[in-house]
């Protein structure tokens, strides 16, 4: 379940204590404490939770998502009619956090890396619809040649770096890419994305010491969407608040509503700064929730139909967005425009995924190596 | 009852030593603990303590004196509750042999001692060097490791993408001391001390070198590889093929490999037979110093992922290397170490040596064996193998490893599948036992191989 980001905030933001200072060993305790930006983030975030936006870069978020949802119901269809093939993890529900956090990145130039769920990362990344579906249906057209698929998809023109299958292996990969940022100066930060049900693999915690250690660029983002697969997150974690699995490292933690797309771009700004002036990693912990199974394969039966429905009708992140845009006057007419323009962005991309050809035989042998030895 | 003071084994490998300088001269009384001696091995200087209490009686090497070998005896105390006596004849210390004939490998019993003289090979042949070398080139003694470092060090001068990662690689200088001197000329950010944590920096290697960067990975050994085998596997491997060629991971993971000296099972296993059978990584396994420095620029070259697999026993063994300004080779390619026209041995890493050596006692009997050496064990290099199979029509394949799914196990199905007609006789392995590796001296050295099992079976598949 998504949990509602206010009450957590404030209960977290009232444990500073003022005690008593004795012994010196315990002033240094409270300076090192002070020093500490544990909660500072948070509290900034707390202080400050939306994002204002004008019109038309919320119309833009608006959009994206839009783009998001409709591009995996297609491929959701598709996969029903057999065209796509294998593993495939749908985003829906997801949308808010993709589009809210990559829109305070400087595209191209800040590296986003994520797990097998990567569709969405990829659209909000202003990646061609049309190559991605093409991807799904296995096509030569598809952005890893047809020979990557739904997890493994990669451009490194986008600085978007996969797509990646192994739960959890992204973390330290995305450590890597923000050590190339410091090592070369750039300025770049990395934003890497994880699940809940990745959150507990051991890789992730060893890259949080030495992303803290070396102060590495990096964004920390754990998709919370309640379920690592079929295990609720109560029934996998020890600690549910993932935004404090950092504080053993040092790292920073903020708890972020996730079916809000201006909160979820306000926090990235917080992040951000806070990254961007060399103090060291972030760790983001985004409450969201996908509609959908794990994968077109899981009937989820773990959780019931009043759960997800109870959630569509009241958090939803794109009608949210849609009622904010009719508030601020923007008219129906113009936002039915949007979804009609975006359908047929998904339809033409559909189209070029089923017509376009599968690779030549010949691909089965590219790529294994970069040199001829 | 005088005390026996015998110079120390200072590591697993440690052979011989310098005994650098004497804190001490007869008569001086010393307690448990008190430093005794300073001295130094290839890869480092160490302190030798006292362990008894007593009074020093005689210093029996001189300071200086080099590759004193452990158990010598280089001084006699007097217990504390005894008169001081005249000190019993003293062993003379054995004269120092030169070093380079020496292998580091394993202490110990006679038997040990034994292996490890089996690691050098006695060959006094020349080995055959590449075509890449101009005639006349002068050649410089060279241990094994220090190629490495070289190797590291010139590349890191060209190309200031190339960073080294790795637990105890910068400050303490290298756990085996290849790194020696590379945090002093390239500075922290270039020669990065890790955490304990082999699955974590492996991924971040891999993802820097996805961002466009050229890491150079060190694993302590390659036992401890195995926490971060997923990453060198699943993202550096795989990635430009499901990519489409579009993603690269440029980086090299090396360090130790195979048997080491009485580490027992978990830190003794060869794992090259693991990363050659995944496509998608380049695997390169040298035997000397030249190709270790050759093969490792190469490595450090190539925009594909490269597993470099080195030996700790031959890391102290000094070869020549060919004194250039820019010495490459090229990977993928294997070597004829020594030619011969009756049998072939093929091989790599340290069973080279044990090949060299068997050659040699073959020779004796009139059994002339080619000795290959595969030094990349992914790309491999089939048409020398069958080229040279065609030529003796008998061979056995010697490799420092489990016999089964091994390297071995490939080449006879090699020549079986496209040198069948060019055999007189089956193809025979020559392998460590198909057993964890023990720990007692007698069962590690029955376990591993040596040159009398590769001569064994080269007589076999010679009906002499």
């Amino acid at each position: 379940m998504a949990k509602p980001a206010g009450p957590r905030a404030a209960r977290n933001s009232t444990s500073a204590k003022a005690a008593p200072a004795v012994k010196p060993s315990e002033a240094i305790a409270a300076e090192d404490e002070a020093t500490f930006a544990l909660r500072s983030l948070q509290q900034a975030h707390a202080n400050n939770k939306r994002f204002d936006a004008t019109d038309e870069q919320l119309l833009k978020f608006y959009e994206q998502m839009v783009l998001i949802r409709r591009f995996e119901e297609k491929a959701g269809q598709l996969y029903g009619l057999g065209l796509i093939g294998g593993f495939c993890h749908l985003y829906i529900g997801q949308e808010a956090v993709a589009v809210g956090l990559q829109s305070a990145l400087n595209e191209g130039h800040d590296s986003v890396i994520t797990g097998y769920r990567d569709h969405g990362h990829m659209l909000a990344y202003g990646i061609d619809p049309k190559v991605i579906m093409a991807e799904l249906t296995g096509r030569g057209a598809g952005i890893s040649r047809g020979k990557g698929g739904s997890m493994h998809m990669f451009s490194t023109d986008h600085k978007f770096y996969g797509g990646h299958g192994i739960v959890g292996a992204q973390v330290p990969l995305g450590a890597g890419l923000a050590f190339a940022h410091k090592y070369r100066g750039d300025g770049g930060v990395c934003m890497a994305y994880f699940g809940d049900g990745a959150s507990n693999q051991g890789q992730v915690y060893e890259t949080f010491n030495m992303a803290a250690l070396w102060k590495l660029p990096i964004i920390f983002v754990v998709e919370n969407n309640g379920y690592a697969m079929g295990t609720a997150v109560k029934r996998g974690s020890a600690e549910t608040h993932f935004y404090r699995r950092g504080t053993a490292f040092r790292i920073p933690g903020m708890d972020v509503n996730g079916m809000d797309v201006l909160e979820v771009r306000q926090a990235a700004e917080v992040a951000l700064e806070y990254v961007r002036a060399g103090n060291g990693p972030v760790l983001m912990e985004l409450n969201t929730y996908r509609y959908r199974g794990h994968s077109m394969s899981d009937p989820a039966k773990y959780r019931s139909r009043e759960e997800v429905q109870e959630m569509r009708d009241k958090h939803d992140p794109i009608e949210a967005a849609k009622q904010e845009l009719l508030k601020r006057g923007i008219t129906e007419d113009r936002i039915k425009d949007i979804d009609k323009k975006i359908r047929q962005k998904v339809v033409e991309a559909a189209d070029f995924a089923e017509s376009s050809p599968e690779p030549a035989p010949a691909e089965l042998y590219t790529d294994v190596l970069v040199e001829k030895y | 009852m005088a005390i026996e003071l015998k110079m120390p084994a200072l590591s697993p490998t440690m052979e011989e030593g310098t005994l650098a300088k004497w804190l001490v001269k007869p008569g001086d009384e010393v307690k448990s603990g008190d430093i005794i001696a300073e001295i130094e091995t290839d890869k480092a200087t160490m302190e030798f303590e006292a362990v008894d209490e007593g009074t020093v009686s005689e210093l029996l090497v001189a300071e200086g004196t080099e590759g004193v070998k452990v158990g010598t005896v280089i001084a006699t105390m007097q217990g504390e509750d005894e008169a001081a006596a005249p000190a019993p004849a003293p062993t003379p210390a054995p004269a120092a042999e030169p070093k380079a004939e020496e292998a580091d490998g394993p202490v110990g019993t006679e038997a040990k001692a034994k292996a490890a003289a089996a690691i050098a090979p006695k060959s006094t042949a020349k080995p055959v060097r590449d075509s890449e070398v101009p005639a006349g080139t002068p050649m410089v003694s060279t241990t094994v490791r220090e190629a490495l470092r070289d190797a590291m060090a010139e590349e890191m001068r060209s190309d200031d993408r190339i960073f080294v990662m790795g637990e105890e690689v910068a400050e303490y200088q290298g756990a085996y001391k290849v790194t020696q001197g590379l945090l002093d000329e390239f500075g922290p950010k270039r020669v990065i001390d890790t955490p304990i944590t082999e699955y974590g920096f492996a991924g971040i290697g891999a993802g820097a070198a996805m961002g466009g960067l050229r890491p150079i990975v060190e694993f302590m050994t390659f036992n401890f590889a195995m926490q971060a085998i997923d990453h060198i596997i699943n993202s550096a491997a795989k990635t430009n093929y499901m990519s489409g060629g579009q993603m690269r991971c440029p980086i090299v993971f090396r360090g130790p490999n195979g048997a080491a000296s009485r580490v027992g099972a978990q830190h003794s296993q060869n794992y090259g037979p693991w990363y050659a059978a995944v496509p998608g990584i380049v695997v390169i396994a040298p035997y000397d110093a030249a190709d270790a420095k050759g093969l490792l620029k190469a490595a450090i070259r190539s925009e594909d992922p490269v597993v470099f697999l080195e030996n700790e026993l031959v890391y102290g063994k000094s070869f020549d290397v060919p004194q250039m300004d820019d010495f490459v080779l090229p990977i993928g390619k294997a070597r004829i170490v020594r030619p011969g026209k009756d049998v072939t041995i093929v091989s790599y890493s340290i069973g080279v040596g044990f090949a060299l050596e068997a050659a040699e006692t073959l020779a004796a009997e009139g059994i002339e064996a080619e000795v290959i050496d595969l030094r990349t064990l992914r790309p491999l290099d089939k048409a020398t193998v069958l080229a040279s199979l065609a030529k003796t029509n008998r061979m056995v394949v010697a490799e420092e490893g489990f016999p089964v799914c091994s390297i071995a196990s490939e080449i006879i199905a090699i020549a079986m599948e496209e040198g069948f007609d060019h055999l007189d006789a089956p193809v025979l392995r020559v392998c460590d036992e198909d057993v964890p590796l023990p720990y007692a001296a007698n069962l590690e050295k029955a376990a591993l191989i040596d040159a009398g099992k590769i001569a064994a079976a080269v007589r076999k598949v010679c009906y002499r």
